[in-house]
């Protein structure tokens, strides 16, 4: 029994949960054990793909006589699907323990409870696939089981239209791999990834097959311009699905793009990086300008998936030009910099889901606006939601600094580029990497700032309370796990060192026998960063310098009502706002991402009326590419609709001049 | 006995910035209130103001939370460490390898993060209104940062400050296009991250031109005085980083005896003496700007870094 | 002869050129406009100095002082003077916002790189990059003349283009000192003309924007 099989049998366990659930779901307080054995069957396959990573087991096979009768399904696990594998997992497991407890506030569990454990069936099986059509069979499984979930809550027409348009994006991403599979498998029809994987592909059919790839997989992992999904379908979700769609089936989707990128074709050709590393830098850049206007807390977090999204994509076109040029090192960093994004990301993100629910559990409301002072009323959630913002924030010393830290070293060893086009390239994406940084220090300000601090802004924020213990063990869990991350990131370079060597060849540079625990990527002369030595030393100043002015310093204070340069105490109304707080953002670079135009109504001294003020923001993606696309078919369909007003004879005359075309064209091709 | 005197030396510096810090911004004052004809304040009264606000009783809003009470030792802990690490008077510090280039500005970024978590805290505002535009300054100042720390970095070959201070004092720099850029972008970077005119103006209470006064605005005693020092605590690191990548002379060298070690020291107070002197003149010489106009001039700076870093990334010796 | 010192001299020199073209760019005052181009014709003479120098070429000496003489001093004083009597010292002109022009120059700078490293390739890495850093010159002089409505500006970015064709010439070691006579009195023939030109849009249309001037082409009723 191989770990194939292991993993196998826990997706068989999953989809024999959901047909329990199916039967279950309606009954009550069946929720709670339905998603503790959830956990519990992801736990254990968690525990297998980590073993066999950190083990360094080689690729494993195992076929099952299911699917298409003279080929069967066939599945593999090597060490990319167990790193995904193991991230997929930890999430479900997370995501499972929360809805323990989230669970209980749903009023229609038997919605939910039999589609998540097909869902993470499907997610698991695309990470097992070795053949296309088991491959594609998995990933519209895992379409359609998301598409159920988003459609939970239908009563809102709001979610029925993200479900709508998250199927017809959804269709066209699979329509994509379709195509990539069929250029693969080429004129003699090897559909085995193991074919495949012997074929030799010249530079413009595999550059063709990367770009659709990255169509395909980039419109389930939320690349711009294919993104517009991801913010309407991720919030629809309830919470604890919401954080397994954008923390983990995302990285699905990056999983996807790797194997058939790095594994299947293999990265020969330099220009096909350049757009990979473009598109990931303006998603990045795109989609925290996007979270930075929104005032839904779900939305908000929808869109900062699609900025990470964005940095780890950025970070694999880095390592395409990298191992197109055969710089094994270099490659192996930026590759090595957007797997630890991707565990990075699925491991905040989660929190920020999990936490998000839980506000909104406590609130009743998702707009930030208002929320407000639950600081002191949700008063353990405060200090987790807090390390998950420093986190995605990418801010020293918590992990998402250690991934953004190794995705620098690796920009800066781009001048070794022989292409001036990737010269030139390489330090704007750095540029754009790190404004996409500062943006998001800004969007989780913002969202902490305005959600957490300051006084409530609305009724409902009054009355929160903290949540119950299984959602704060799950959030306290992923914090825990942010902390660790970020201390020991020499721990995890090490555990995804096989992955490295199978998609590029070389592993980075070993480690753990570095002197006290710090990273060096290249050499030590040229950079390292030691996380554990600098929190103890921030963490000693900071006492020290508190101890020292305990001593020195008058320990006495006095409450009082806030100065605010001393005008009146005003009502909480007069707080900085969320809009407000992005205004400055949004006058500058909103102004060329959404064409963000302000207009003020000032009325005269004396008259009455108030003043108001309207904020234009449009989304230029949408306008230029979706809206078009929605005015062409709404034209044709009008013209097409002519059709159903004819008479018999017309008709006739259609079906007639069908056939003569039919006729002609099968003369003029024999 | 190394590893004794690796301690001390670390000791050492960690004292010492902590004791230059507020002399440098004194002498700043000091030379402005010259240039401007007033006899201005000792030197010294930085330092008066600290003790002063340290005896003095800390009010707390009544909305205050234990962020807002926590924030300013971690800001002071955080600008510290960054300062210790940033070689001043001699490289190749005992811990200066746990940090280099990009993380000390990165640890500035989490003492700014803190802050203007600080300042929304109270729930007036004033303090929104100055993290939103702190947070605004940041986002251009930084991807323009990072783009002269590429510059230096591929010039030296290193982001650690000691190695790319070592480099520069070798015979092999020369004067070179792109530094220059990335020196110009740099100095632009850092008098908008210290507030200084003609981003901010430090000593203002003007509440449609404040951007860092407004965020520690409900701030008194103690805590003012932590806040306070971190910010001397900045601008004595942009100071000695700036120092340390461009005129690296007179630093020590990691071995070298107490003499040389005592050189270092008094080489690097001239440079602070020089660095307060430039700076009093430019902010003596410059008019505040409109607080929209800052984006373009972080845009000019973060287009010089570009340049810098286009030169040498497109190769040549530039 | 050519140390490494002198040859990163020049350069610096070269790429202050270009940054002075950038500081143009960010300008939106004309009087601010002008000392940039003050400063800009300061630095091309004592690039053309230098090259003077390294190159042993006495005949740059004499470039060298007319750049100064004409372009730093003359030029912008009777530019400055010209700004007054028409009255538009206080215009603003925001064609473009600064930061799409930095953008667009920006591009420029990296594509004139491009260009001149693929063009080149077998020339000596020193001129190729000189000519790199005129061909940007001569770019951001053109973009400065497209982003700006003001005739004056027009005529300021016209010359800092013009600086950088002097700044190519004096890198390649190749254009005789009467060619260089020549350019330079064309520009100033140029720039009288242009400045009669302008008095006579002024008394017409009342408005040195080059706009003013669609408005009366027999096309456009």
């Amino acid at each position: 029994m191989n770990e194939a099989a292991l993993q196998l049998m826990c997706v068989a366990a999953f989809l024999a949960l959901a047909a329990a659930s199916l039967a279950a779901g309606r009954r009550p307080h069946a929720s709670a054990p339905l998603y503790l054995a959830n956990a519990a069957i992801a736990a254990t396959a968690f525990a297998v793909s980590v073993a066999a990573l950190i083990g360094g087991r080689g690729p494993v096979l195992f076929d099952l006589p299911i699917g298409i009768p003279w080929i069967g399904a066939h599945f593999r696990a090597d060490a990319l699907s167990y790193f995904f594998l193991a991230v997929i997992n930890f999430g479900a497991v997370a995501a499972s323990l929360f809805a323990v407890g989230y669970g209980r506030q749903e009023r229609e569990p038997h919605r939910i409870l039999p589609f998540y454990p097909a869902f993470l069936a499907a997610m698991n099986l695309v990470l097992l696939a070795d053949d296309a059509f088991t491959f594609l069979l998995s990933w519209e499984f895992m379409s359609l089981a998301s598409f159920a979930l988003v459609l939970a809550h239908h009563h809102d027409p709001e979610n029925r239209r993200a479900a709508y348009v998250y199927l017809t994006m959804a269709s066209f991403g699979t329509l994509a791999l379709l195509f990539v599979f069929g250029l693969l498998a080429g004129p003699s029809g090897g559909y085995l990834f193991a074919d495949i994987r012997s074929r030799e592909f010249e530079a413009g059919l595999g550059g063709a097959v990367i770009l659709l790839a990255l169509l395909g997989a980039g419109s389930k992992a939320g690349l711009a311009p294919v993104h517009v999904w991801l913010p309407l379908a991720h919030p629809a979700a309830p919470s604890h699905v919401s954080a397994l769609m954008s923390g983990v089936m995302t990285k699905v989707a990056v999983y996807a793009f790797i194997r058939i990128a790095f594994d299947l074709v293999g990265v020969s050709d330099w220009s096909i990086a350049a757009p990979v590393m473009l598109i990931g830098g303006a998603t990045a850049v795109l989609g925290i300008l996007h979270a930075l206007m929104e005032r839904d807390i779900k939305r908000l977090l929808a869109y900062s998936t699609i900025e990470n999204i964005g940095v780890i994509f950025a970070m694999l076109g880095f390592a395409m030009a990298f191992q197109a040029n055969g710089m094994a090192t270099p490659a192996a960093l930026a590759f090595v910099a957007a797997l630890f994004h991707v565990a990075n990301h699925s491991i905040f993100k989660g929190l920020l889901f999990f936490s998000a629910g839980s506000m909104l559990n406590a609130t009743g409301v998702r707009d930030i606006e208002q929320m407000g002072g639950l600081i002191h009323r949700m008063r353990k959630l405060a200090p987790l939601f807090l390390i998950g913002c420093v986190a995605i924030s990418a801010l020293p010393p918590l992990n998402g600094f250690a991934s953004e830290w190794l995705a620098f070293q690796a920009v800066l060893q781009s001048p070794e580029l022989p292409q001036l086009g990737l010269k030139i390239l390489a330090p704007m994406i750095g540029a754009l990497l790190a404004l996409a940084a500062a943006l998001a220090a800004a969007c989780f300000v913002r969202l902490y700032g305005v959600a957490f601090l300051g006084r409530p802004r609305g009724a409902s924020a009054v009355e929160a309370r903290d949540p119950d213990g299984w959602s704060l063990g799950a959030i306290a869990m992923m914090a825990a796990l942010c902390v660790l991350f970020g201390l020991f990131p020499g721990v995890v370079v090490d555990a995804v060192a096989p992955v490295a060597t199978l998609a590029l060849g070389a592993p980075l540079a070993p480690q753990s026998g570095n002197q006290w625990l710090s990273i060096i990527p290249i050499d030590a002369a040229q950079s390292s960063y030691n996380p554990l030595l600098l929190f103890a030393f921030i963490a000693f100043s900071a006492i020290l310098a508190a101890f020292v002015s305990r001593l020195s310093a008058s320990h006495a204070y006095r409450r009082s009502p806030a100065w605010g340069c001393g005008f009146e105490p005003t009502g909480p109304q007069t707080q900085y706002s969320g809009a407000s707080f992005s205004q400055p953002i949004r006058n500058t670079l909103g102004r060329i991402a959404f064409d963000a135009a302000e207009s003020v109504d000032m009325p005269s001294p004396g008259d009455q009326r108030p003043a108001t003020m309207k904020v234009r923001v449009r989304d230029l993606v949408w306008d230029a590419i979706y809206g078009r696309i929605a005015t062409v078919i709404n034209a044709i369909s009008e013209k097409l609709n002519g059709l159903q007003f004819l008479t018999i004879r017309r008709y006739l005359s259609l079906v007639f001049a069908t056939l003569v075309l039919l006729l002609l064209g099968l003369a003029a091709w024999s | 006995m190394v590893l004794t005197t690796q301690l001390m030396f670390q000791a050492f510096q960690m004292l010492l910035v902590l004791a230059l810090a507020p002399l440098l911004t004194g002498v700043v004052r000091k030379v402005k209130a010259r240039l401007t004809r007033r006899r201005g304040a000792s030197i010294f009264q930085p330092y008066r103001d600290l003790f002063r606000l340290m005896r003095k009783e800390a009010v707390i809003a009544d909305n205050a939370s234990w962020i807002f009470r926590s924030a300013p030792y971690l800001i002071f802990a955080a600008t510290w460490v960054a300062a210790a690490l940033t070689p001043t008077f001699r490289t190749g510090l005992m811990f200066s390898w746990s940090a280099d280039l990009i993380v000390i500005v990165a640890l500035l970024g989490s003492a700014r993060f803190i802050l203007a978590l600080a300042g929304m805290d109270v729930g007036t505002a004033f303090g929104g209104i100055g993290s939103s535009r702190e947070m605004m300054i940041a986002a251009f100042a930084e991807p323009a940062m990072l783009l002269a720390v590429f510059t230096v970095a591929l010039v030296a070959g290193s982001t650690e400050l000691s190695s790319i201070a070592a480099f520069m004092t070798s015979d092999a720099v020369g004067l070179r296009v792109s530094l220059a850029l990335a020196l110009f972008a740099l100095i632009m970077v850092a008098i908008a991250e210290n507030a200084r005119i003609p981003v901010d103006n430090p000593a203002t209470h003007l509440e449609l031109t404040m951007v860092h006064e407004a965020m520690v605005l409900e701030y008194s005693g103690r805590h003012l005085a932590m806040i306070e020092f971190a910010s001397f605590l900045k601008l004595l690191l942009y100071a000695s980083m700036i120092g340390a990548v461009f005129a690296p002379w007179g630093l020590a060298e990691d071995g070298a005896g107490v003499a040389r070690n005592a050189l270092g020291v008094m080489v690097y107070l001239g440079k602070l003496l020089g660095a307060a002197i430039l700076l009093a003149l430019f902010e003596t010489a410059t008019a505040k700007m409109r607080v929209f106009r800052v984006p373009d001039f972080l845009g000019a700076a973060l287009m010089l870094g570009f340049l810098g870093a286009l030169l040498l990334f497109a190769g040549g010796r530039f | 002869m050519q140390s490494t010192l002198a040859l990163d001299i020049a350069h610096l020199l070269a790429g202050g050129l270009v940054l002075v073209s950038f500081m143009m760019l960010y300008q939106d005052r004309l009087f601010a406009l002008l000392n940039m181009f003050a400063l800009h014709a300061l630095v091309l003479a004592a690039s053309v100095a230098w090259q003077a120098y390294i190159q042993g070429a006495e005949h740059l000496y004499v470039t060298a002082a007319i750049a100064l003489l004409f372009k730093a001093i003359i030029i912008p004083v009777a530019l400055h003077r010209m700004i007054v009597r028409l009255g538009v010292h206080r215009d603003i002109e925001t064609a473009i916002g600064v930061g799409q022009t930095m953008v667009a120059g920006m591009g420029l700078v990296a594509l004139s790189m491009a260009l001149m490293f693929n063009v080149t390739s077998e020339a000596d890495p020193l001129v190729r990059e000189d000519l790199a850093f005129s061909l940007s010159v001569v770019l951001l002089g053109l973009l400065v003349m497209v982003t700006r409505r003001n005739a004056v500006s027009q005529i300021v970015g016209f010359m800092s283009l013009e600086n950088g064709l002097v700044l190519a010439a004096t890198g390649a070691k190749g254009m005789p000192l009467v060619v260089e006579i020549s350019v330079a009195f064309s520009v100033l023939v140029a720039f009288i003309v242009i400045g009669a030109f302008l008095f006579r849009i002024r008394e017409r249309f009342d408005s040195v924007d080059v706009g003013a001037l669609d408005e009366f082409r027999g096309d456009r009723r």
